[in-house]
């Protein structure tokens, strides 16, 4: 693009880290779910494999995981360049970071199950422009699994099942009755995602942005950052354990928020995130590119 | 730790029970969604066309006292020759409507994967002497590591790199039994403790 002549290349470099190297905070809980294991477990086993995959990956600058996930960006970026040329930046990276082996060719047309083999098709990747009020551009980016995203789901309270209502208590029931019936398919232990409100789409698509958000980073709605705690704690009681082969760590974190909604509508959204939650941000500023 | 050669007998996948670690060598093929669809609608459910004769001959000399893996691979092209950049598990379950039915038709021993799968699957493995393996999903680079050879692929234009049969040779893929032939599942028994401390759970939040 005109305004970054190396735009291309330097995402092709951003999905590079992306894919092979994961966030310090999310090894560092992967390491601390690791030290509450009794040493020879199962649970402790699994979790050494990850470790050592997550070394060998770094050093061989190879996917942590094979399935590279949807390529999902959201980009921050000052009024000025232009967001049709900067998508096309992206969709090439992301064809040049396939060829590379960085990305799995992950696109298969839904009709004809035909995939397109250069690793883009109809919403890969998935690209969300916004302008703020600043010079410099923000990337975000999160590769996210297949595994992980089928067991993503949504429910409308009140749940008569579950005996769920239109309250703090009723969220925090489904949101664990999710992680329950997750169980190992996700790739635990996983990061919760959940969104309370909005309406079926802008619900689940802010429950998955949630995994952006660092491990530390305190939520600022008290109920949520309190609800939060809970569900940490609870999902942690259920001994699914890491790869469902029970164990004290099921959950890495959990991260919520919430969207107005129609008063019809009581949508709770949840997304899982496999241990291997790749994101990173990329910045540019004075035509310089930093990725954190 | 137990080491398994492939092909394997059925005595031999009889003696592993749930919790087993094994290490794996030998030639297996790996088939998810498209390649068990596949199998079932070309070879199962009827018998193979002329033109097909030849992968279905292939593919059951390697099916044969075998391993299938659940992996979609990524997969590196240098000097025409292919290699296993990242190769860890996929998710299992979805294959559950098939599983039974290859394991039957070709004499699969063991099935590598991850999540595990249900009951039909559990009930084929006694029936025909088989096992679920389970893998460390998302140990991918690990995995692929494991992968000394990538000896053919079929169907790859057809159903692309990630689902393509790609038969590979490993050498001391690591894996645990997690289904064994004697009608143990570790994942229904972690299920139901779960779903018990998930119950008290919710009666616990509802009485607030």
């Amino acid at each position: 693009m005109k305004t970054y002549p190396e735009f291309c290349e330097w995402v092709v470099e951003f999905i590079r880290r992306t894919s092979v190297d994961l966030p310090v905070d999310v090894e560092n809980a992967i390491d601390v779910a690791k030290g509450a294991e009794d040493p020879g477990s199962p649970a402790d086993n699994v979790l050494n494999v990850i470790k050592e995959n997550i070394r060998i990956s770094r050093e061989q600058s190879t996917p942590l995981c094979q399935d590279t996930g949807t390529n999902v960006f959201y980009v921050y970026h000052p009024a000025g360049p232009s967001t049709r040329e900067m998508s096309e930046d992206i969709v090439e990276a992301c064809k040049e970071a396939t060829k590379r082996s960085y990305l799995r060719p992950n696109a298969v047309d839904s009709l004809t199950n035909k995939n397109s083999g250069n690793g883009v098709g109809r919403a890969q990747p998935w690209i969300h422009f916004e302008e703020w009020n600043r010079d410099d551009v923000w990337i975000r980016l999160m590769l996210k699994g297949g595994g992980c995203e089928n067991c993503g789901t949504q429910y409308a309270l009140p749940d008569r099942r579950l005996k769920a209502g239109r309250d703090l208590r009723g969220i925090e029931i489904v949101v664990l009755d999710a992680i329950n019936n997750a169980q190992g398919l996700g790739c635990g232990p996983g990061f919760i995602g959940f969104c309370v409100g909005g309406d079926r789409a802008s619900s689940l698509s802010e429950a998955k942005k949630q995994h952006f958000k660092k491990l530390d980073e305190a939520n600022e709605v008290p109920e949520l950052r309190a609800l939060e705690e809970r569900l940490y704690e609870k999902a942690n009681t259920l001994s699914i354990g890491p790869m469902g082969f029970g164990g004290k760590t099921t959950v890495l974190g959990v991260k919520g928020s919430y969207l107005h909604r129609l008063p019809a509508c009581f949508f709770v959204s949840v997304s899982y995130m496999c241990w291997a939650c790749r994101r990173r941000d990329m910045w540019i500023k004075n035509g310089e590119m930093r990725i954190d | 730790m137990t080491r398994l050669e492939l092909p394997v007998s059925a005595e031999k996948i009889s003696e592993l029970k749930t919790g087993d670690v094994v290490k794996i060598s030998g030639v297996m093929v790996t088939a998810r969604d498209a390649a068990h669809k596949f199998l079932i609608e070309h070879f199962i459910e009827r018998s193979p066309a002329p033109e097909e004769k030849d992968l279905y001959d292939k593919l059951s000399s390697v099916l044969k006292d075998g391993m299938i893996y659940h992996c979609g691979p990524v997969v590196a092209e240098e000097n025409g020759k292919y290699r296993f950049v990242a190769a860890g598990p996929t998710t299992s379950s979805r294959e559950e409507p098939y599983e039974s039915h290859v394991i039957e038709k070709f004499g699969v021993r063991g099935i590598i994967g991850k999540g595990g799968m249900g009951d039909q699957t559990l009930e084929a493995c006694k029936k025909f002497k088989s096992v679920y393996l389970h893998a460390v999903g998302g140990a991918a680079s690990l995995l692929a590591n494991s992968v000394v050879d990538v000896i053919d692929v079929y169907m790859k234009e057809e159903f692309g790199v990630p689902e393509a049969f790609w038969v590979i040779r490993v050498k001391d893929f690591d894996a645990v039994v997690t289904m064994d032939s004697h009608g143990n599942s570790l994942h229904k028994t972690i299920a139901k403790a779960s779903s018990e401390i998930f119950n008290d759970l919710i009666r616990k939040i509802s009485k607030g």
